[in-house]
Protein backbone atom coordinates (compact mmCIF):
# COMPACT_ATOMS: atom_id res chain seq x y z
CA UNK A 1 0.00 0.00 0.00
CA UNK A 2 2.75 2.43 0.48
CA UNK A 3 4.04 1.86 -2.64
CA UNK A 4 0.89 2.44 -4.19
CA UNK A 5 0.92 6.27 -1.93
CA UNK A 6 4.18 6.93 -3.66
CA UNK A 7 3.22 6.60 -6.89
CA UNK A 8 0.01 8.20 -6.46
CA UNK A 9 1.69 11.04 -5.14
CA UNK A 10 3.82 11.52 -8.42
CA UNK A 11 0.86 11.10 -10.40
CA UNK A 12 -1.09 13.89 -8.67
CA UNK A 13 1.64 16.00 -8.74
CA UNK A 14 2.10 15.37 -12.29
CA UNK A 15 -1.38 16.44 -13.26
CA UNK A 16 -0.73 20.21 -11.59
CA UNK A 17 2.87 20.67 -13.30
CA UNK A 18 0.99 20.96 -16.83
CA UNK A 19 -1.82 22.83 -17.69
CA UNK A 20 -4.30 19.59 -18.25
CA UNK A 21 -5.42 19.93 -14.46
CA UNK A 22 -6.32 23.63 -15.13
CA UNK A 23 -7.70 23.16 -18.12
CA UNK A 24 -9.99 20.07 -17.58
CA UNK A 25 -11.23 21.63 -14.29
CA UNK A 26 -11.91 24.81 -15.70
CA UNK A 27 -13.27 22.93 -18.48
CA UNK A 28 -15.17 20.58 -16.16
CA UNK A 29 -16.75 23.28 -13.66
CA UNK A 30 -18.13 25.86 -17.06
CA UNK A 31 -19.75 22.61 -18.99
CA UNK A 32 -21.27 21.48 -15.38
CA UNK A 33 -22.52 24.67 -14.77
CA UNK A 34 -23.69 25.81 -18.51
CA UNK A 35 -25.15 21.84 -18.83
CA UNK A 36 -27.34 22.66 -15.53
CA UNK A 37 -28.83 26.03 -15.77
CA UNK A 38 -29.33 25.82 -19.56
CA UNK A 39 -29.96 22.69 -21.03
CA UNK A 40 -32.68 19.75 -19.74
CA UNK A 41 -35.79 21.14 -20.89
CA UNK A 42 -36.87 22.86 -17.31
CA UNK A 43 -33.94 24.62 -16.31
CA UNK A 44 -32.58 25.27 -12.89
CA UNK A 45 -34.87 27.27 -11.79
CA UNK A 46 -38.02 27.16 -13.06
CA UNK A 47 -38.11 23.70 -12.15
CA UNK A 48 -39.14 25.16 -8.68
CA UNK A 49 -37.63 22.26 -6.51
CA UNK A 50 -34.80 22.71 -4.83
CA UNK A 51 -32.54 19.80 -5.56
CA UNK A 52 -29.65 19.26 -7.84
CA UNK A 53 -30.90 16.79 -10.37
CA UNK A 54 -30.74 18.97 -13.06
CA UNK A 55 -26.84 19.06 -12.58
CA UNK A 56 -26.08 15.18 -11.78
CA UNK A 57 -28.92 14.11 -15.03
CA UNK A 58 -26.08 15.77 -16.95
CA UNK A 59 -22.99 14.07 -15.68
CA UNK A 60 -23.00 10.44 -17.62
CA UNK A 61 -22.38 12.80 -20.72
CA UNK A 62 -19.54 15.35 -19.24
CA UNK A 63 -18.17 12.27 -18.05
CA UNK A 64 -18.53 10.49 -21.57
CA UNK A 65 -15.61 12.97 -22.95
CA UNK A 66 -13.83 14.69 -20.26
CA UNK A 67 -12.81 11.32 -18.21
CA UNK A 68 -11.86 9.56 -21.55
CA UNK A 69 -9.20 12.46 -21.91
CA UNK A 70 -8.03 11.76 -18.63
CA UNK A 71 -7.58 8.56 -18.94
CA UNK A 72 -6.20 8.46 -22.35
CA UNK A 73 -2.35 9.51 -21.29
CA UNK A 74 -2.26 7.13 -18.37
CA UNK A 75 -0.55 4.72 -20.23
CA UNK A 76 -0.23 5.38 -23.21
CA UNK A 77 2.02 7.88 -22.28
CA UNK A 78 4.27 5.85 -20.55
CA UNK A 79 4.53 3.71 -23.17
CA UNK A 80 5.34 5.70 -25.60
CA UNK A 81 8.15 7.78 -23.52
CA UNK A 82 9.52 4.37 -22.42
CA UNK A 83 8.91 5.66 -18.64
CA UNK A 84 6.91 2.28 -18.32
CA UNK A 85 10.16 0.16 -18.29
CA UNK A 86 11.32 2.60 -15.63
CA UNK A 87 8.37 1.88 -13.85
CA UNK A 88 7.87 -1.68 -13.82
CA UNK A 89 12.03 -2.18 -13.36
CA UNK A 90 11.60 -0.05 -9.88
CA UNK A 91 10.48 -2.65 -6.79
CA UNK A 92 6.71 -2.36 -7.16
CA UNK A 93 3.95 -4.88 -8.40
CA UNK A 94 2.13 -4.44 -11.38
CA UNK A 95 -1.03 -4.05 -9.43
CA UNK A 96 0.58 -1.51 -7.21
CA UNK A 97 1.47 0.27 -10.51
CA UNK A 98 -1.62 0.47 -12.03
CA UNK A 99 -3.57 0.88 -8.70
CA UNK A 100 -1.26 3.90 -7.90
CA UNK A 101 -1.93 5.50 -11.49
CA UNK A 102 -5.80 4.64 -11.38
CA UNK A 103 -6.10 6.17 -7.90
CA UNK A 104 -4.40 9.38 -8.36
CA UNK A 105 -6.49 9.47 -11.75
CA UNK A 106 -9.87 9.59 -9.58
CA UNK A 107 -8.54 11.67 -6.71
CA UNK A 108 -8.21 13.81 -9.62
CA UNK A 109 -11.70 13.61 -11.03
CA UNK A 110 -13.08 13.97 -7.36
CA UNK A 111 -11.35 17.41 -7.25
CA UNK A 112 -13.00 18.63 -9.82
CA UNK A 113 -16.25 17.10 -8.33
CA UNK A 114 -15.73 18.50 -5.36
CA UNK A 115 -14.98 22.15 -6.75
CA UNK A 116 -18.80 22.51 -7.90
CA UNK A 117 -19.73 22.91 -4.41
CA UNK A 118 -20.75 26.66 -4.94
CA UNK A 119 -23.63 25.08 -6.65
CA UNK A 120 -24.33 23.12 -3.65
CA UNK A 121 -24.23 26.18 -1.42
CA UNK A 122 -26.51 27.95 -3.73
CA UNK A 123 -29.56 25.41 -3.34
CA UNK A 124 -29.16 25.34 0.38
CA UNK A 125 -29.07 29.18 0.00
CA UNK A 126 -31.95 29.31 -2.28
CA UNK A 127 -34.23 26.72 -0.50
CA UNK A 128 -34.32 23.37 1.86
CA UNK A 129 -32.95 20.40 -0.46
CA UNK A 130 -32.43 16.98 0.96
CA UNK A 131 -28.69 17.28 1.27
CA UNK A 132 -28.76 13.32 2.28
CA UNK A 133 -29.90 12.63 -1.68
CA UNK A 134 -27.34 15.62 -2.80
CA UNK A 135 -24.17 13.21 -0.73
CA UNK A 136 -25.83 9.88 -2.21
CA UNK A 137 -26.05 11.53 -6.34
CA UNK A 138 -22.29 13.04 -5.45
CA UNK A 139 -21.00 9.37 -4.38
CA UNK A 140 -22.93 7.80 -7.19
CA UNK A 141 -21.28 10.30 -9.68
CA UNK A 142 -17.73 9.52 -8.33
CA UNK A 143 -18.14 6.23 -8.55
CA UNK A 144 -19.09 6.48 -12.10
CA UNK A 145 -16.17 8.38 -12.81
CA UNK A 146 -13.93 5.69 -11.58
CA UNK A 147 -16.01 3.36 -13.71
CA UNK A 148 -15.40 5.17 -17.02
CA UNK A 149 -12.07 5.74 -15.68
CA UNK A 150 -11.30 2.33 -15.12
CA UNK A 151 -12.38 1.40 -18.34
CA UNK A 152 -10.04 4.29 -20.07
CA UNK A 153 -6.80 3.29 -17.70
CA UNK A 154 -7.38 -0.50 -19.55
CA UNK A 155 -7.56 0.73 -22.59
CA UNK A 156 -4.57 3.00 -22.55
CA UNK A 157 -2.94 0.42 -21.57
CA UNK A 158 -3.30 -1.31 -24.94
CA UNK A 159 -1.79 1.57 -27.47
CA UNK A 160 0.60 4.02 -27.65
CA UNK A 161 -1.46 6.66 -29.61
CA UNK A 162 -3.38 8.83 -27.08
CA UNK A 163 -5.68 9.45 -29.47
CA UNK A 164 -7.01 5.75 -30.21
CA UNK A 165 -7.43 5.27 -26.64
CA UNK A 166 -9.54 8.48 -26.50
CA UNK A 167 -11.51 7.19 -29.27
CA UNK A 168 -11.97 3.69 -28.16
CA UNK A 169 -12.63 4.71 -24.70
CA UNK A 170 -15.19 6.87 -25.56
CA UNK A 171 -16.84 4.22 -28.08
CA UNK A 172 -16.90 1.75 -25.09
CA UNK A 173 -18.06 4.14 -22.11
CA UNK A 174 -20.87 5.09 -24.18
CA UNK A 175 -21.61 1.50 -25.00
CA UNK A 176 -21.41 0.90 -20.93
CA UNK A 177 -23.44 4.25 -20.67
CA UNK A 178 -26.57 3.10 -22.32
CA UNK A 179 -26.28 -0.64 -22.64
CA UNK A 180 -30.11 -0.42 -21.21
CA UNK A 181 -31.73 1.26 -24.69
CA UNK A 182 -32.24 -0.55 -27.65
CA UNK A 183 -29.16 0.77 -29.87
CA UNK A 184 -27.44 -1.44 -27.68
CA UNK A 185 -29.36 -4.20 -26.80
CA UNK A 186 -31.16 -4.01 -30.60
CA UNK A 187 -27.17 -5.01 -31.50
CA UNK A 188 -27.46 -8.17 -29.08
CA UNK A 189 -30.82 -9.43 -29.60
CA UNK A 190 -30.52 -11.01 -32.69
CA UNK A 191 -28.04 -13.71 -31.59
CA UNK A 192 -27.95 -13.49 -28.23
CA UNK A 193 -30.38 -15.40 -25.60
CA UNK A 194 -32.90 -13.59 -23.70
CA UNK A 195 -30.69 -13.76 -20.12
CA UNK A 196 -27.90 -12.68 -21.43
CA UNK A 197 -29.34 -9.76 -23.11
CA UNK A 198 -30.57 -8.67 -20.02
CA UNK A 199 -27.48 -9.47 -18.22
CA UNK A 200 -25.51 -6.69 -21.02
CA UNK A 201 -28.86 -4.46 -20.36
CA UNK A 202 -28.09 -4.55 -16.51
CA UNK A 203 -24.69 -2.94 -17.15
CA UNK A 204 -25.76 0.42 -17.91
CA UNK A 205 -24.39 3.04 -16.11
CA UNK A 206 -27.34 5.43 -16.51
CA UNK A 207 -29.18 2.92 -14.85
CA UNK A 208 -27.11 2.31 -11.86
CA UNK A 209 -26.37 6.05 -11.26
CA UNK A 210 -29.92 7.24 -11.76
CA UNK A 211 -31.15 5.09 -8.83
CA UNK A 212 -27.98 6.27 -6.77
CA UNK A 213 -29.45 9.86 -7.37
CA UNK A 214 -32.51 9.55 -6.86
CA UNK A 215 -31.21 8.89 -3.02
CA UNK A 216 -31.82 5.14 -3.12
CA UNK A 217 -28.23 4.12 -1.93
CA UNK A 218 -29.11 0.28 -2.84
CA UNK A 219 -25.69 -1.72 -2.04
CA UNK A 220 -26.27 -3.29 -5.74
CA UNK A 221 -25.88 -0.08 -7.52
CA UNK A 222 -22.70 0.81 -5.29
CA UNK A 223 -21.23 -2.81 -5.56
CA UNK A 224 -21.87 -2.24 -9.24
CA UNK A 225 -19.58 0.29 -10.08
CA UNK A 226 -16.94 -0.97 -7.30
CA UNK A 227 -17.09 -4.28 -9.78
CA UNK A 228 -16.98 -2.55 -12.86
CA UNK A 229 -13.64 -0.77 -11.49
CA UNK A 230 -11.89 -3.71 -10.25
CA UNK A 231 -12.68 -6.17 -13.15
CA UNK A 232 -11.34 -3.42 -15.39
CA UNK A 233 -8.07 -2.73 -13.65
CA UNK A 234 -7.27 -6.40 -13.59
CA UNK A 235 -7.28 -6.32 -17.18
CA UNK A 236 -5.49 -3.70 -17.07
CA UNK A 237 -2.64 -5.32 -15.34
CA UNK A 238 -3.26 -8.18 -17.90
CA UNK A 239 -3.21 -6.04 -21.29
CA UNK A 240 0.04 -4.36 -19.53
CA UNK A 241 1.63 -7.80 -19.40
CA UNK A 242 0.90 -8.57 -22.65
CA UNK A 243 1.87 -5.86 -24.38
CA UNK A 244 4.88 -4.93 -22.45
CA UNK A 245 7.15 -6.25 -25.46
CA UNK A 246 5.84 -3.90 -28.09
CA UNK B 1 26.25 -12.31 -8.93
CA UNK B 2 23.82 -12.77 -11.71
CA UNK B 3 23.10 -16.29 -13.10
CA UNK B 4 21.58 -16.26 -16.44
CA UNK B 5 20.66 -19.80 -17.67
CA UNK B 6 19.22 -20.85 -21.07
CA UNK B 7 17.47 -17.76 -21.95
CA UNK B 8 15.58 -17.56 -24.86
CA UNK B 9 13.17 -15.19 -25.97
CA UNK B 10 10.22 -15.30 -28.90
CA UNK B 11 8.44 -12.32 -29.75
CA UNK B 12 5.79 -14.58 -31.92
CA UNK B 13 8.04 -16.13 -34.70
CA UNK B 14 11.07 -13.88 -34.09
CA UNK B 15 13.46 -15.21 -31.16
CA UNK B 16 14.95 -12.23 -30.32
CA UNK B 17 17.61 -14.18 -27.82
CA UNK B 18 18.55 -17.98 -28.25
CA UNK B 19 19.70 -19.92 -25.49
CA UNK B 20 21.87 -17.48 -23.63
CA UNK B 21 23.99 -18.95 -20.44
CA UNK B 22 26.53 -17.02 -18.68
CA UNK B 23 27.61 -15.76 -15.11
CA UNK B 24 28.51 -12.30 -14.07
CA UNK B 25 30.71 -12.44 -10.66
CA UNK B 26 30.73 -9.88 -8.19
CA UNK B 27 33.32 -6.68 -9.35
CA UNK B 28 32.75 -7.82 -12.69
CA UNK B 29 32.17 -4.61 -15.44
CA UNK B 30 30.46 -6.88 -18.62
CA UNK B 31 29.93 -5.05 -21.41
CA UNK B 32 27.78 -6.44 -23.94
CA UNK B 33 28.51 -6.49 -27.44
CA UNK B 34 26.45 -7.33 -30.95
CA UNK B 35 24.90 -5.15 -33.83
CA UNK B 36 21.71 -3.55 -33.91
CA UNK B 37 18.80 -5.46 -33.38
CA UNK B 38 21.11 -8.46 -31.85
CA UNK B 39 19.33 -9.13 -28.52
CA UNK B 40 21.16 -6.77 -26.29
CA UNK B 41 18.47 -4.90 -25.41
CA UNK B 42 16.21 -7.37 -25.03
CA UNK B 43 18.37 -9.37 -22.63
CA UNK B 44 18.87 -6.71 -20.45
CA UNK B 45 15.24 -5.94 -20.68
CA UNK B 46 14.54 -9.69 -19.00
CA UNK B 47 17.23 -9.15 -16.54
CA UNK B 48 15.96 -5.97 -15.32
CA UNK B 49 12.74 -7.87 -14.80
CA UNK B 50 10.72 -5.69 -17.88
CA UNK B 51 10.40 -8.47 -20.03
CA UNK B 52 9.16 -12.29 -19.18
CA UNK B 53 11.38 -14.62 -20.67
CA UNK B 54 10.15 -17.36 -22.87
CA UNK B 55 11.82 -20.10 -21.43
CA UNK B 56 15.01 -20.49 -19.03
CA UNK B 57 15.79 -18.77 -15.71
CA UNK B 58 17.19 -15.41 -14.44
CA UNK B 59 18.82 -15.03 -11.08
CA UNK B 60 20.50 -11.78 -8.97
CA UNK B 61 21.94 -12.15 -6.20
CA UNK B 62 20.56 -15.18 -5.48
CA UNK B 63 16.70 -14.15 -5.94
CA UNK B 64 14.93 -15.70 -9.51
CA UNK B 65 13.59 -12.62 -10.93
CA UNK B 66 10.38 -14.74 -11.90
CA UNK B 67 9.69 -15.88 -8.68
CA UNK B 68 11.01 -13.05 -6.33
CA UNK B 69 11.07 -10.09 -8.61
CA UNK B 70 10.70 -7.89 -6.01
CA UNK B 71 13.78 -8.41 -3.92
CA UNK B 72 15.80 -9.01 -7.42
CA UNK B 73 14.43 -5.47 -8.62
CA UNK B 74 15.86 -4.02 -5.19
CA UNK B 75 19.20 -5.38 -6.07
CA UNK B 76 19.32 -3.31 -9.29
CA UNK B 77 19.76 -0.06 -11.22
CA UNK B 78 18.74 0.01 -13.99
CA UNK B 79 18.84 2.41 -16.98
CA UNK B 80 16.58 1.49 -20.00
CA UNK B 81 17.86 2.32 -23.49
CA UNK B 82 16.77 6.34 -24.08
CA UNK B 83 17.10 7.19 -20.80
CA UNK B 84 13.77 7.94 -20.63
CA UNK B 85 12.27 9.93 -18.03
CA UNK B 86 9.42 11.43 -16.52
CA UNK B 87 9.45 14.75 -18.97
CA UNK B 88 7.15 16.99 -16.44
CA UNK B 89 9.12 16.31 -13.63
CA UNK B 90 12.64 18.47 -12.53
CA UNK B 91 15.41 15.84 -11.73
CA UNK B 92 15.43 16.71 -8.29
CA UNK B 93 12.07 15.68 -7.65
CA UNK B 94 12.45 12.57 -10.23
CA UNK B 95 15.46 11.16 -8.16
CA UNK B 96 13.24 11.80 -4.76
CA UNK B 97 10.72 9.83 -6.99
CA UNK B 98 12.85 7.15 -7.55
CA UNK B 99 14.80 7.05 -4.08
CA UNK B 100 11.00 7.10 -2.50
CA UNK B 101 9.81 4.18 -4.02
CA UNK B 102 13.53 2.17 -3.77
CA UNK B 103 12.76 2.71 -0.23
CA UNK B 104 15.48 5.14 0.98
CA UNK B 105 14.02 8.04 3.25
CA UNK B 106 15.03 10.76 5.26
CA UNK B 107 18.68 12.24 6.07
CA UNK B 108 19.98 8.84 3.92
CA UNK B 109 17.44 10.02 0.89
CA UNK B 110 19.00 13.55 1.06
CA UNK B 111 22.86 11.89 1.04
CA UNK B 112 21.93 9.85 -1.50
CA UNK B 113 20.51 12.05 -3.47
CA UNK B 114 23.05 14.64 -3.18
CA UNK B 115 26.46 12.46 -3.65
CA UNK B 116 24.68 11.39 -7.67
CA UNK B 117 23.78 15.13 -8.38
CA UNK B 118 27.54 15.68 -7.10
CA UNK B 119 28.54 12.40 -9.78
CA UNK B 120 26.75 13.34 -12.50
CA UNK B 121 27.12 17.36 -12.42
CA UNK B 122 23.33 17.81 -12.32
CA UNK B 123 23.76 20.66 -10.27
CA UNK B 124 22.83 23.26 -12.49
CA UNK B 125 19.54 21.82 -14.30
CA UNK B 126 18.15 20.39 -11.01
CA UNK B 127 15.16 22.44 -11.65
CA UNK B 128 14.60 22.55 -14.97
CA UNK B 129 11.85 20.08 -16.39
CA UNK B 130 13.55 16.89 -17.63
CA UNK B 131 11.99 17.41 -20.94
CA UNK B 132 13.60 20.91 -21.66
CA UNK B 133 17.20 19.80 -21.18
CA UNK B 134 19.65 17.98 -23.99
CA UNK B 135 20.02 15.12 -24.50
CA UNK B 136 23.53 14.31 -22.48
CA UNK B 137 21.32 15.99 -19.44
CA UNK B 138 18.79 13.45 -19.91
CA UNK B 139 21.36 10.66 -20.06
CA UNK B 140 22.95 11.80 -16.98
CA UNK B 141 19.64 12.01 -14.99
CA UNK B 142 19.01 8.64 -15.93
CA UNK B 143 22.10 7.87 -14.90
CA UNK B 144 21.40 9.53 -11.32
CA UNK B 145 18.54 7.69 -10.75
CA UNK B 146 20.22 4.20 -11.67
CA UNK B 147 22.72 4.54 -9.22
CA UNK B 148 20.54 6.38 -6.32
CA UNK B 149 20.26 3.53 -4.06
CA UNK B 150 23.86 2.24 -3.96
CA UNK B 151 22.66 -1.05 -5.94
CA UNK B 152 24.92 -3.80 -6.11
CA UNK B 153 24.02 -4.99 -10.20
CA UNK B 154 23.62 -1.92 -12.14
CA UNK B 155 22.16 -2.58 -15.49
CA UNK B 156 23.36 0.21 -18.31
CA UNK B 157 21.73 -0.03 -21.99
CA UNK B 158 23.97 2.28 -23.88
CA UNK B 159 25.07 4.39 -20.94
CA UNK B 160 27.05 6.90 -23.21
CA UNK B 161 25.26 7.68 -26.03
CA UNK B 162 24.28 11.00 -26.94
CA UNK B 163 27.51 12.36 -24.68
CA UNK B 164 30.18 14.23 -25.76
CA UNK B 165 33.34 13.14 -25.56
CA UNK B 166 34.24 14.37 -22.28
CA UNK B 167 30.75 13.40 -20.63
CA UNK B 168 31.40 9.83 -22.22
CA UNK B 169 35.18 10.15 -20.20
CA UNK B 170 33.61 11.16 -17.33
CA UNK B 171 30.74 8.53 -17.11
CA UNK B 172 33.72 5.67 -17.84
CA UNK B 173 35.70 6.70 -15.00
CA UNK B 174 32.55 6.81 -12.77
CA UNK B 175 31.84 3.12 -13.86
CA UNK B 176 35.56 2.24 -13.50
CA UNK B 177 35.26 4.06 -9.85
CA UNK B 178 32.29 2.05 -9.16
CA UNK B 179 33.11 -0.19 -5.36
CA UNK B 180 34.89 -3.56 -6.68
CA UNK B 181 31.82 -5.51 -4.84
CA UNK B 182 29.24 -4.35 -7.94
CA UNK B 183 28.25 -5.65 -10.80
CA UNK B 184 27.75 -3.32 -13.65
CA UNK B 185 26.82 -4.81 -17.48
CA UNK B 186 26.74 -2.33 -19.64
CA UNK B 187 25.95 -2.56 -23.79
CA UNK B 188 27.51 -0.68 -26.05
CA UNK B 189 28.05 -0.62 -30.10
CA UNK B 190 31.53 1.85 -28.97
CA UNK B 191 34.03 -0.43 -28.57
CA UNK B 192 36.61 1.71 -27.58
CA UNK B 193 34.39 1.42 -24.16
CA UNK B 194 34.75 -1.89 -23.38
CA UNK B 195 38.49 -1.84 -24.23
CA UNK B 196 38.24 1.32 -21.09
CA UNK B 197 36.36 0.00 -18.71
CA UNK B 198 35.29 -3.61 -19.36
CA UNK B 199 36.63 -6.73 -17.56
CA UNK B 200 34.69 -9.03 -19.79
CA UNK B 201 33.36 -8.78 -23.30
CA UNK B 202 30.36 -10.86 -24.80
CA UNK B 203 29.50 -10.41 -28.31
CA UNK B 204 25.76 -11.54 -29.26
CA UNK B 205 24.38 -11.69 -32.97
CA UNK B 206 20.89 -12.64 -33.72
CA UNK B 207 20.44 -13.39 -30.05
CA UNK B 208 22.96 -16.26 -29.86
CA UNK B 209 26.38 -16.24 -27.86
CA UNK B 210 29.21 -15.87 -30.04
CA UNK B 211 32.28 -14.48 -27.55
CA UNK B 212 32.79 -14.49 -24.15
CA UNK B 213 36.30 -13.34 -23.38
CA UNK B 214 38.08 -9.69 -21.65
CA UNK B 215 38.94 -7.41 -24.09
CA UNK B 216 42.78 -8.48 -24.28
CA UNK B 217 41.85 -11.90 -25.78
CA UNK B 218 39.83 -10.71 -28.31
CA UNK B 219 42.06 -8.06 -29.33
CA UNK B 220 44.31 -11.05 -29.39
CA UNK B 221 42.24 -12.70 -32.38
CA UNK B 222 42.67 -9.73 -34.54
CA UNK B 223 44.64 -10.24 -37.53
CA UNK B 224 46.10 -7.12 -36.02
CA UNK B 225 47.50 -8.15 -33.25
CA UNK B 226 51.21 -7.98 -32.64
CA UNK B 227 51.22 -6.11 -36.31
CA UNK B 228 53.95 -3.78 -36.33
CA UNK B 229 53.15 -0.54 -38.08
CA UNK B 230 56.45 1.59 -38.97
CA UNK B 231 56.64 5.10 -40.47
CA UNK B 232 59.47 5.58 -43.02
CA UNK B 233 60.93 8.19 -45.61
CA UNK B 234 61.84 4.80 -47.66
CA UNK B 235 58.26 3.37 -47.79
CA UNK B 236 58.84 1.65 -51.12
CA UNK B 237 61.91 0.05 -49.93
CA UNK B 238 60.55 -0.45 -46.62
CA UNK B 239 57.11 -2.59 -48.31
CA UNK B 240 59.26 -4.60 -50.52
CA UNK B 241 61.70 -5.99 -47.74
CA UNK B 242 59.45 -6.65 -45.01
CA UNK B 243 57.37 -8.40 -47.14
CA UNK B 244 59.81 -10.64 -47.26
CA UNK B 245 60.15 -11.68 -43.72
CA UNK B 246 59.06 -14.72 -42.99
CA UNK B 247 56.62 -13.82 -40.32
CA UNK B 248 55.04 -11.29 -42.27
CA UNK B 249 51.56 -11.80 -43.72
CA UNK B 250 51.12 -9.45 -45.87
CA UNK B 251 51.94 -5.24 -45.74
CA UNK B 252 49.03 -2.70 -45.81
CA UNK B 253 50.60 0.66 -47.36
CA UNK B 254 48.92 4.46 -45.91
CA UNK B 255 50.79 6.72 -48.55
CA UNK B 256 49.82 9.51 -46.96
CA UNK B 257 51.07 8.98 -43.62
CA UNK B 258 54.05 7.07 -45.11
CA UNK B 259 53.66 4.36 -43.05
CA UNK B 260 53.01 0.67 -43.55
CA UNK B 261 51.34 -2.33 -41.53
CA UNK B 262 52.88 -5.33 -41.42
CA UNK B 263 49.91 -8.23 -40.37
CA UNK B 264 51.67 -11.43 -38.99
CA UNK B 265 51.34 -14.61 -39.62
CA UNK B 266 49.56 -16.75 -36.90
CA UNK B 267 50.68 -16.38 -33.41
CA UNK B 268 54.29 -14.48 -34.71
CA UNK B 269 55.86 -11.56 -33.77
CA UNK B 270 57.39 -9.91 -36.52
CA UNK B 271 58.71 -6.58 -34.67
CA UNK B 272 62.13 -7.31 -33.73
CA UNK B 273 62.87 -9.12 -37.17
CA UNK B 274 61.79 -5.31 -38.68
CA UNK B 275 63.42 -3.44 -35.65
CA UNK B 276 66.75 -5.84 -37.33
CA UNK B 277 66.41 -4.87 -40.74
CA UNK B 278 65.74 -0.99 -40.42
CA UNK B 279 68.66 -0.65 -38.64
CA UNK B 280 70.61 -2.85 -40.87
CA UNK B 281 69.13 -0.37 -43.96
CA UNK B 282 69.70 2.51 -42.24
CA UNK B 283 65.91 3.83 -42.96
CA UNK B 284 64.66 7.16 -41.24
CA UNK B 285 62.82 5.58 -39.27
CA UNK B 286 59.45 7.94 -37.81
CA UNK B 287 57.72 5.42 -35.52
CA UNK B 288 57.91 1.86 -34.90
CA UNK B 289 55.46 0.32 -33.28
CA UNK B 290 53.64 -3.04 -32.01
CA UNK B 291 49.75 -2.99 -32.53
CA UNK B 292 47.39 -4.61 -29.75
CA UNK B 293 44.99 -5.80 -32.71
CA UNK B 294 41.83 -4.03 -33.27
CA UNK B 295 38.39 -5.16 -31.54
CA UNK B 296 36.46 -3.44 -34.42
CA UNK B 297 38.09 -5.72 -36.83
CA UNK B 298 37.42 -8.62 -34.46
CA UNK B 299 33.56 -7.07 -33.59
CA UNK B 300 33.13 -7.45 -37.46
CA UNK B 301 35.01 -11.09 -38.23
CA UNK B 302 33.00 -12.65 -35.53
CA UNK B 303 29.47 -10.86 -35.90
CA UNK B 304 29.93 -11.63 -40.02
CA UNK B 305 30.94 -14.97 -39.40
CA UNK B 306 29.44 -17.81 -40.09
CA UNK B 307 30.50 -19.38 -36.60
CA UNK B 308 31.58 -17.91 -33.63
CA UNK B 309 34.67 -18.08 -31.96
CA UNK B 310 35.46 -20.31 -28.66
CA UNK B 311 35.53 -18.22 -26.03
CA UNK B 312 36.46 -19.01 -22.36
CA UNK B 313 33.92 -20.33 -20.32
Amino acid sequence: MNQVLKIFRREIASYFATPVAYVFIVIFLILAGAFTFYLGGVGFYERGQADLLPFFSFHPWLYLFLVPAISMRLWAEERKSGTIELLLTLPVTMFQAVLGKFLAAWAFCAIALLLTFPIWISVNYLGDPDNGVILASYLGSLLMAGGFLAIGSCISAATRNQVVAFILTVVVCFGFLLSGIPLVLDAFRGWLPQALVDAVASLSFMTHFGAISKGVLDLRDLLFFVMVIVFWLVANAIVIDLKKAD
Amino acid sequence: MIEIKNLTKQFGTLTAVKDLTFEVPEGQVLGFLGPNGAGKSTTMKMVAGFLTPTSGSISVCGFDIETHPIEAKRAMGYLPEGAPGYGEMTPSQFLNFVADVRGLSGEHRQRRCEQVIEQLHLRNVLHQSIETLSKGFRRRVGLAQALVHDPKVLILDEPTDGLDPNQKHEVRELIAHLSKDKIVVISTHILEEVEAVCDRAIIIASGRLLADATPEELEAKSIYHNAVSLAVAELDDAVEAVSQLSDVLKVEVARESRRLIAIPRAGKSPYGAIAELSRQKGWAVDELAVERGRLDEVFRQITTGTEGVGGRT
